[in-house]
């Protein structure tokens, strides 16, 4: 066959799709090469040369990752040669890297930790002769920290933010010895273009790259006996969680994760999903109101296309790069500051609590989340709407630290109320999925029809193509809304910013003419979150967006407007949607940011 | 045993009132023809690699892309060389005639310099030379441009592919290989990229068809070369001698009596001692230069001079990979933990093997030729390194 080659590995012969590396066939024999700077979501870098494999005929070893399998080839993966050269590699990192791993976040979850101990490197033979180097650590952003000292140069961080991301906040500088990995003239992560996604934590193989945790604020909070601390948890969180705690990528926890933050010592258990379902009653008010103004009243102060605002990264990166789109931004808060507004207003006055008594705490896939409840404009409660935005990993870390089996767990309920959801909401935490939510319930308002689509599902807008686009006409309207008969709805779904830079551009151009985009600042949309458990690979992403449907397949009600508790706030308390109290709580605006 | 007696040879710069004509039956010729005469000179790069030129160009002229480039490495960095500078200064039409000639071979419409950045004082002239030339080209009815770009500083920018990155605006970090540049190289299109003073010889073997150029040096090392002779010698500066000699003869002919050792071929050369002058040629078969030729009198300490060399790898590493950029530091402070008796001896065999690491680990030839020097010096002085 042409499109193969067929090559030997150890004495094996394999036969690999012409294009394919070394590696990749050295996987296909289950033959397990070491590496470091490669990435299955990045280009090849073949910096840290520690996959190195002998080519017989070859004067030097080859970077198994980043050479193409060639007809013919016999490489070998396990000579002394190889070896040598691998365990050098390995050694000249330590030494000038800070191994003091008992202080490191990332301690027993670090890539070079792991191959130390696989070449039982228990002597840094290179350490002692290195003189000390001033290493900077970065702790002055509310997302990320960076610390030199952990950082081996694999620049697999550089390229995320490249190339995933098109973001360019860190970049490599200097040479020789003095090579960094760096930022903008060295400023401070906050102070530049970072969207704090933390898609570069995600694939950090060390601690140089990690979440700035607040687990010690958060058990402090709920030691606390003068406070009630209330919690909620991300759609995405539920079916990520377990990869943490030893289970496999893709299965749901919703019952579980809710079990344990019980068991933690949280004083109610409250679920994100709702404010999602709330998002959608706002966002698609928002939409049909907007389109009205823009298509009928041709009102031309009103923006279309709309974009979602449920993506802190997205918002970020809209604000340093598109500021002049920054009004055709939904002015609806995220999910998560819907929450943390009505947390200290609403659910304070239904349970007879003092808000500045609460302490609201969000587990989010998400290293934005951090960053967005610390803006200045997120305080419409009267006090600071979120106090604590944790990850994923780090309510993982909490479970561990209280000593819970988790897979043994029971499977429980969220509290009431702000505790209720939908189908809809939880496919939030996937790609195309406020895209798919907001539609079930806007065309259902508007036709009093449900969605044309087999049991909801808006296949579409779903998957992992980097941008999706799906339009549906709009006829048979009821009358109030008859203004929009005919209309070809065109809609747009990006995931990852190097696609909201796509879809950007389109617009900008004039070569796209949509009138609602949903962008999520992650691969994959919140599955794949810069506060998600680690690893991160396109497998791993598709299994925990399958889950997420499976999820909402699952869910009694699916569709937002018929969440009952969404009904019930709007008659207790907010009225209706974009109304006063609404545009008071729940809606934001956006701060213009520099460019570099 | 060397059988070539030390000759020099007059054909880089030669005079050459004949220039235009040479360029314009040149372009007439057919690409077969040029090939040939190419491929049977047998002229390998003169930047030091020593690639079989006609095989660069026979590879690229069969790319079918549309779009193809032809570039001069005048990145001219190596410790000790200063050929392509004065090859640039006096025979620049030379230089660009290769390149054109090059040009109707695979099949490219632009060429490019890359200047090493500290020889921006080159640069008016060049482009002063560049319009003549260009107009020449018009007037034989060649369609061909050259476009002069500049270096930054960096080392590492004259291997090929950082090169490229640097052309293109980018950091000058090497890329993986293969793909290699006849395939893949600036933007990604096939690119021959030729040191200046290979496009020289290239277009002197049209001057002087392939016969002439084959006649001197040896099977492994055809025609001469320019070398850029420095250190302790009482008549340094630019000679074109023919390969193929031995180091003897060398040092007989510019040593000031009292050479104890030849670093052949810059820091990323290797180091000949005296005792084996006598039976090191200067040629591919032997010892390969790009050019440079450093000698040292027995007032020199090699351990300073090692130093020296660790310490520029040190600072040009570009960085990227992990034995280069960690194993240049290491090897500094091992020779230095060694000399001031931090380390003993012993110490000097573990940094041979990283050394032999480096060489056959690193991603391009910087860090793989770090051993080159280290391992000479080393092998060859070690009392220096310690005491």
């Amino acid at each position: 066959m042409a499109n193969t080659v067929n090559l030997k590995i150890d004495g094996i012969d394999v036969s690999v799709e012409a294009g394919k590396t070394v590696l990749d066939a050295a996987k296909e024999l289950n033959i397990h090469i070491p590496t470091l700077c490669y990435h299955e979501d990045l280009c090849v870098a073949g910096n840290c040369r520690v996959c190195v494999v002998e080519q017989e005929g070859a004067r030097n070893l080859v970077a198994s990752c980043a050479m193409p399998a060639q007809e013919g080839m016999i490489i070998h993966t396990n000579t002394h040669k190889v070896r040598n050269a691998r365990r050098h590699v390995v050694e000249l990192l330590l030494s000038e890297h800070n191994a003091d791993c008992t202080k490191c976040y990332k301690n027993k979850n670090c890539e070079l930790q792991d191959l130390a101990s696989e070449m039982v490197i228990n002597e840094h033979m290179f350490t002692d002769l290195v003189p000390i180097k001033n290493y900077t650590k970065d702790q002055q952003s509310p997302s990320i920290i960076k610390d030199d000292s952990r950082c081996i140069r694999c620049q697999r961080c550089v390229r995320t933010c490249s190339e995933l991301q098109h973001v360019s906040a860190l970049g490599v500088a200097y040479k020789g010895d003095h090579m960094k990995i760096s930022t903008f003239f060295e400023n401070p992560m906050y102070d530049v273009v970072c969207t704090n996604c933390g898609q570069c934590v995600n694939r950090c193989p060390t601690g140089a790259l990690i979440e700035k945790n607040y687990i010690d604020q958060v058990w402090d909070a709920i030691y606390d006996k003068d406070k009630h601390v209330i919690v909620q948890t991300a759609p995405a969180t539920r079916i990520a969680l377990g990869e943490d705690l030893g289970m496999e990528p893709g299965e749901i926890v919703t019952g579980k994760m809710a079990a344990s933050l019980r068991r933690l010592g949280f004083d109610s258990v409250l679920d994100t999903d709702f404010t999602a379902d709330l998002t959608i009653m706002e966002e698609g008010t928002e939409l049909l109101t907007r389109l009205k103004k823009a298509l009928v009243d041709k009102d031309s102060s009103v923006k279309v296309p709309m974009f979602t605002s449920c993506s802190p990264g997205w918002i970020k990166f809209i604000e340093h790069q598109y500021p002049e789109y920054l009004e055709n931004l939904s002015t609806c808060k995220s999910p998560q500051q819907m929450f943390g507004a009505l947390a200290k207003t609403y659910y304070a006055q239904k349970k007879g609590l003092d808000p500045s008594k609460i302490v609201s705490v969000s587990i989010m896939p998400c290293t934005a989340k951090k960053f967005e409840a610390a803006r200045p404009e997120m305080r419409d409660s009267g006090y600071q709407d979120v106090d604590l935005g944790i990850t994923t990993r780090e309510l993982a870390v909490m479970i561990k630290q209280a000593g819970m089996d988790f897979e043994k767990l029971p499977d429980e309920g969220f509290d009431s109320i702000m505790g209720d959801s939908t189908g809809a909401a939880v496919i939030f935490g996937a790609t195309g999925g406020v895209m798919e939510a907001a539609l079930r319930t806007a065309y259902e308002l508007i036709t009093g029809r449900e969605v044309p689509f087999e049991n909801l599902d808006i296949t579409p807008v779903r998957g992992m193509e980097g941008v999706r686009e799906a339009s549906i006409k709009l006829e048979g309207l009821l009358p109030e809304w008859s203004f929009l008969e005919g209309v070809e709805l065109k809609t747009a779904v990006a995931h990852g910013l190097t696609n909201a830079h796509q879809i950007m551009e389109a617009i900008k151009k004039g070569e796209a003419n949509y009138h609602f985009v949903e962008v999520m600042g992650c691969p994959g949309g919140c599955i794949g979150g810069g506060g998600q458990p680690i690893p991160t690979t396109p497998e791993i992403r598709k299994k925990r967006a399958e889950a997420i449907y499976r999820e909402d397949t699952g869910m009694k009600i699916r569709k937002s407007h018929e969440n009952p508790e969404v009904a019930q706030i709007y008659k207790e308390f907010l009225g209706e949607p974009l109304g006063h109290k609404s545009h008071e709580l729940l809606h934001t605006h956006y701060t213009k940011r520099k460019r570099h | 045993m060397p059988d070539k007696k030390l000759k020099r040879v007059d054909l880089i710069f030669s005079e050459d009132s004949v220039y235009k004509d040479v360029l314009a039956e040149s372009l007439k010729k057919s690409n077969e023809d040029i090939l040939k005469d190419v491929l049977d000179s047998g002229l390998r790069g003169r930047g030091g690699a020593g690639f079989p030129t006609g095989l660069k160009w026979k590879f690229t002229s069969q790319e079918a892309e549309e779009e193809k480039y032809v570039v001069c490495n005048a990145d001219e960095g190596e410790p000790g060389t200063f050929k392509d500078r004065e090859i640039l200064s006096r025979v620049p039409l030379k230089v660009f005639g290769g390149m054109a000639i090059c040009g109707k071979v695979i099949g490219a419409k632009h060429g490019y310099v890359y200047l090493r950045g500290e020889y921006q004082f080159l640069k008016a002239e060049l482009e002063k030379v560049l319009d003549e030339f260009h107009a020449t080209l018009k007037e034989i009815g060649f369609d061909f441009q050259i476009h002069i770009l500049m270096g930054s500083g960096a080392y590492i920018c004259g291997e090929e592919s950082a090169l490229f990155e640097s052309m293109e605006g980018k950091r000058g970090e090497p890329r993986n290989k293969p793909p290699y540049p006849t395939i893949a190289g600036f933007r990604n299109k096939p690119t021959v990229i030729n040191n200046v003073e290979t496009l020289v010889y290239s277009f002197m073997i049209c001057r002087i068809g392939a016969q002439k150029f084959q006649e001197l040096g040896t099977a492994d090392s055809r025609g001469s070369k320019v070398f850029s002779i420095s250190g302790d010698t009482p008549i340094a500066g630019i000679y074109e001698l023919e390969l193929g000699m031995s180091l003897e003869d060398f040092v007989e002919e510019f040593g000031d009596g009292d050479t104890k050792a030849v670093q052949v071929g810059g820091a990323s050369g290797f180091c000949v001692p005296r005792k084996k002058f006598k039976d090191t040629i200067i040629g591919f078969e032997g010892v390969p230069t790009g050019g440079s030729m450093m000698l040292f009198n027995s007032s020199r300490s090699m351990y300073n001079v090692l130093k020296n060399y660790v310490e520029f790898f040190e600072e040009e590493s570009c960085g990227q990979c992990t034995p280069c950029r960690v194993g240049c530091q290491q090897l500094k402070l091992g020779i230095e933990a060694v000399k001031k008796g931090d380390k003993s001896a012993a110490y000097l065999k573990t940094l041979q093997k990283l050394a032999d690491t480096m060489k056959i680990s690193s991603k391009c030839g910087l860090g793989q030729s770090v051993a080159n020097s280290f391992y000479s010096i080393v092998d060859n002085f070690v009392e220096e390194m310690i005491y």
